[in-house]
């Protein structure tokens, strides 16, 4: 059985859904990625696995999230908080602004496994050296004693992923994580954590709108699109036979070496809105080899020759 | 930290001058002879001439003003006209009356402030929540003096718990702790929510969520410490405000103090006395901002950092 | 006109329409106080004195029995017309001065800067009683303290503003093109910092209404017969014991007006948009 298990979820926030029937799963010792433009709901899964939603004004209306037999949309908010940083930790976006900045680095890495292994202090700050000396971060002392503005964004990016291994997760949900990084760093960091995943077999939910993230570490992929699931297959297949329009289209943007200057285009329309999804495939307005049938009924996520797709044209 | 705390000691020192030289031109810019404001109506010339030779009044001013401050400094704040006693007596006199008092006030204001700007703040929309809005309305819209007189009808002259005026017991203290800290109160809270509000919102708070870690220990152990800084930030700044409100409530309850010292010389014209009175309240104000920035400093070192 | 759009917004919402009623009311008693009134303020009649509210005297009288009422009535005039010039002088000030060391920066910048952050730290009550020391108390003396008193609040706001709107960029176009110094400062700058530094004009009106009471009630203020509700208060503590309403009635007009004056401020603020220019300072 999967570790964790997503299963037709859609989520409401106020009148707007922007999630609808999302499904996947993740195993252990596994890399899945979670793909799509900004708007197309990938930080809200994730903060719908690490059972955040209400904290944005979110609910979940339909649907489960079963993480190792239980489910998280059914347990109470205690409960899911002894889950949330011991079990399944997240990764945040931007480790500029999410470390708290007036407390030393030592003391919020620290928290998590006086919190959860309940570590006395001198045991929780020996951990935490150790966390920081493994994820080859020189001097673990000194940074240990440091402020966040101290350190470079590359280095609290490290801090923060120290932070969610402090407790010994089993799974690790990573929204975005080298986003807001130099691309240098963007490409240590991702394999920092997929070298994490392979040495301590847990469990990784790499969320990114970059299929180059995705070739590099990932083992399976899950494309979203306007906050439905458009395809999902293994790394292999999805590059080399990928069954949608959009995820073709996102493969088609990743820069190759020697291509022609100025070649690179991006995909043609936007995003639609939250407020105004088109009727039938949500893709259809930016899809080169849209039909009367696809502005008419919505595809259901189906088994094709791999992987599943929710397309009414790809070959099965 | 020393190394900070003098820095900033350092600092207020051209402040300190600035604010002595405008007090010390008092006397040179009120119409007249200056020397007419500083002696009794009725002095002889004989009288007349020693103050002048003791204030150095035949020198260009600056002399007169390195004089004035100089004997300033080591406690010479001339005689008082009416009272005709030193200077520096009324003010050993009246200080602690007015220390006590602010204190109290600054204390009664920050913990209230603060307490009643994290409940409003954690119970959003709630009728705590109206009631702080409510009171942080009226606190900072009700002049304190009419306040302090109402007080003074309901609690001293109908109900008579506490006594009307002067300071002779220490309950007499409590009604204007209370006038002075309803504003007080108000720009705390008000500070405090806003900023408990927006710290809430801020991307490490969710993390600290996602980290597992209680609520309670969230609002009280991370957020609320965010939320003092602008909280210390403004009451360094307006410590002087509280100060001021002291003078308004010592006139209005008849309490020793330099607020009542000031405004009763300041009607009498006792130019020595005004201004003794006002140096004490502006080197009060300005140990109340350096007292301010220390705090501030060792709550986050974003700013330590900032001031090597 | 456009420029009324927000005055109607703000009017419309509920805490706004009741404040600016009661802002009218006033200001309209300031205005024809000698209609509205309905006694004269200054005539005595001593075996009328201290008499509690009645039928023929609304508000009771004061320790020489003059009708408490009109005396607020035409208080009001002295409250306004002290505290509405004093703010207008400081904010026009206030604009000149900040725009300027905005603009220009150097060393007038530093200078200004210097002396603002200096009287910044200072509570306005303190500043006006030195000011006072000075010039001696009475009406114009608090006109004065006030406007200065309130100059630092305004000065750093303006300055806050054009050195934010300097850097846009058609400041700098306009700029190349060969405007002068003071048409830019003039055409371009002032009147897109204007507002927030009229709003927060409006509600500094408040807090000089308060100062000059507290003056008044020190005795610093406008002397004897003119009321003013700040001295009316002064005289009723003489009288606390038997006649509370001249200290009830004066207090709860600076309290009505000073309120309403900040609901209204307030509502302002909310249809302008305007609430983080106003706290950048």
């Amino acid at each position: 059985m999967a570790l964790l298990s997503v299963q037709d979820i859609s989520v409401s926030i106020g009148v707007l859904s922007p999630l609808e029937s999302v499904t996947f799963e993740i195993d252990k010792g596994e890399i899945l990625g979670l793909v799509g433009e900004s708007g197309s709901g990938k930080s809200l899964t994730a903060m719908c696995v690490m059972g955040l939603l209400p904290r944005i004004g979110g609910t979940i209306t339909k649907g489960a999230i079963v993480f190792d037999g239980r489910d998280l949309t059914r347990l109470p908010e205690l409960e899911l908080r002894r889950l949330r940083g011991k079990r399944i930790a997240l990764i945040s976006q931007n480790p500029m602004t999410s470390l708290d900045p007036i407390i030393r680095i030592g003391a919020q890495i620290d928290q998590v496994s006086t919190l959860h292994l309940g570590l006395s202090a001198e045991a929780a700050k020996a951990r935490s050296l150790e966390l920081i000396a493994q994820l080859r971060i020189p001097e673990p002392a000194a940074i240990h004693r440091a402020y966040p503005h101290q350190l470079s964004g590359g280095m609290k990016q490290r801090i923060v992923i120290a932070m969610a291994l402090a407790a010994d997760p089993d799974l690790i949900v990573a929204d975005e994580p080298t986003t807001a990084l130099d691309v240098t760093i963007q490409a240590q960091i991702i394999q920092i954590m997929a070298e994490l995943v392979r040495d301590r077999g847990l469990a990784l939910m790499l969320i990114t709108h970059d299929m180059g993230v995705v070739a590099q570490a990932c083992d399976r992929v899950v494309v979203l699109y306007a906050g439905r699931v458009a395809e999902m297959n293994v790394i292999g297949e999805i590059f080399a036979a990928p069954k949608h329009p959009y995820t073709r289209e996102l493969i088609r943007c990743i820069p190759r070496l020697g291509q022609e200057p100025g070649s690179l285009k991006g995909i043609p329309g936007v995003v639609p809105s939250i407020v105004d999804y088109p009727e039938g495939c949500r893709f259809n307005p930016r899809c080169s080899d849209a039909q009367a049938l696809c502005r008419e009924r919505k595809p259901a996520l189906e088994r094709k020759s791999t992987g599943l797709a929710a397309c009414h044209f790809s070959e099965a | 930290m020393i190394s900070f705390f003098l820095k900033r000691l350092l600092l207020l020192i051209p402040v300190f001058l600035a604010v002595s030289v405008v007090i010390f031109m008092i006397v040179h810019l009120v119409p007249g002879d200056p020397i007419d404001n500083l002696v009794q109506i009725n002095s002889s010339p004989e009288q007349k001439a020693a103050l002048a030779a003791r204030y150095g009044l035949d020198k260009p001013l600056y002399q007169q003003y390195a004089i004035w401050l100089g004997k300033a400094l080591t406690g010479d704040l001339g005689d008082a006209i009416i009272l005709r006693r030193p200077v520096s007596d009324l003010i050993a006199q009246n200080l602690p009356h007015s220390l006590s008092l602010g204190a109290l006030a600054l204390l009664f204001s920050t913990v209230v402030g603060i307490a009643a700007g994290v409940l409003a703040a954690i119970y959003k929309d709630s009728w705590i929540d109206r009631v702080t809005m409510t009171l942080i309305l009226l606190g900072s819209t009700v002049p304190s003096f009419w306040l302090g007189l109402l007080l003074i009808m309901l609690f001293a002259v109908q109900l008579g718990w506490f006594p009307v005026s002067g300071a002779r017991s220490w309950d007499a203290l409590i009604l204007p702790v209370l006038t002075i800290g309803l504003g007080g109160v108000a720009l705390v809270a008000r500070v405090t929510r806003v900023a408990m509000m927006e710290t809430a919102r801020k991307d490490f708070v969710m993390m600290l969520h996602a980290k597992g870690v209680p609520p309670w220990q969230i609002e009280l152990r991370h957020v609320l410490r965010h939320a003092l800084l602008p909280v210390v930030t403004i009451l360094s700044l307006r410590i002087g405000w509280i100060l001021g409100g002291a003078v308004t409530v010592e006139f209005v309850f008849a309490r020793p103090g330099l607020g009542s010292l000031l405004i009763t010389s300041l009607n009498q014209r006792d130019y020595p006395v005004v201004q003794g009175a006002l140096l004490m309240l502006a080197i009060a104000v300005m140990l109340g901002t350096l007292l301010g920035d220390i705090v501030q400093a060792a709550m986050d070192p974003r700013v330590r950092e900032r001031i090597k | 006109m456009a420029a009324l759009d927000p005055i109607k917004t703000a009017v419309r919402s509920p805490r706004g329409g009741l404040s600016a009623a009661v802002l009218v009311l006033v200001v309209a008693c300031a205005l024809f106080a000698p209609w509205i009134a309905p006694y004269a303020y200054d005539i005595q009649n001593l075996p009328g004195s201290n008499a509690e509210p009645s039928r023929t005297h609304w508000m009771g009288t004061d320790e020489f029995g003059r009708d408490l009422m009109s005396r607020i009535i035409y208080g009001a005039r002295t409250s306004l017309s002290v505290a509405i010039t004093a703010i207008s002088i400081s904010v026009v000030s206030g604009l000149t001065l900040g725009a300027m060391a905005g603009y220009f920066g150097g060393w007038f910048d530093r200078a200004v800067t210097a002396v603002v952050d200096l009287t910044w730290s200072f509570p306005e009550i303190l500043i006006a009683l030195i000011l006072i020391a000075i010039i001696g108390p009475g009406v114009e003396s608090v006109m004065v303290a006030i406007s200065i008193a309130y100059l630092a609040q305004f000065t750093r706001l303006t300055r806050a503003q054009i050195m934010a709107l300097k850097n846009e960029t058609y400041v700098e176009a306009t700029a190349n093109l060969g405007a002068g110094h003071f048409h830019i400062i003039f055409r371009h700058l002032l009147p897109n910092a204007l507002t927030p530094v009229i709003v927060a004009g409006m509600l500094a009106t408040g807090d000089a209404i308060i100062l000059e009471a507290t003056l008044g009630f020190f005795g610093l203020g406008a002397q004897p017969p003119t009321p003013s509700w700040g001295a009316m208060m002064s005289s009723g503590t003489a009288q606390i014991f038997i006649a509370p309403w001249i200290i009830i009635f004066p207090g709860l007009a600076i309290a009505a007006t000073v309120i309403s004056i900040n609901l209204f401020g307030d509502a302002l603020i909310e249809a302008l948009d305007i609430r983080n220019r106003l706290r950048s300072v």
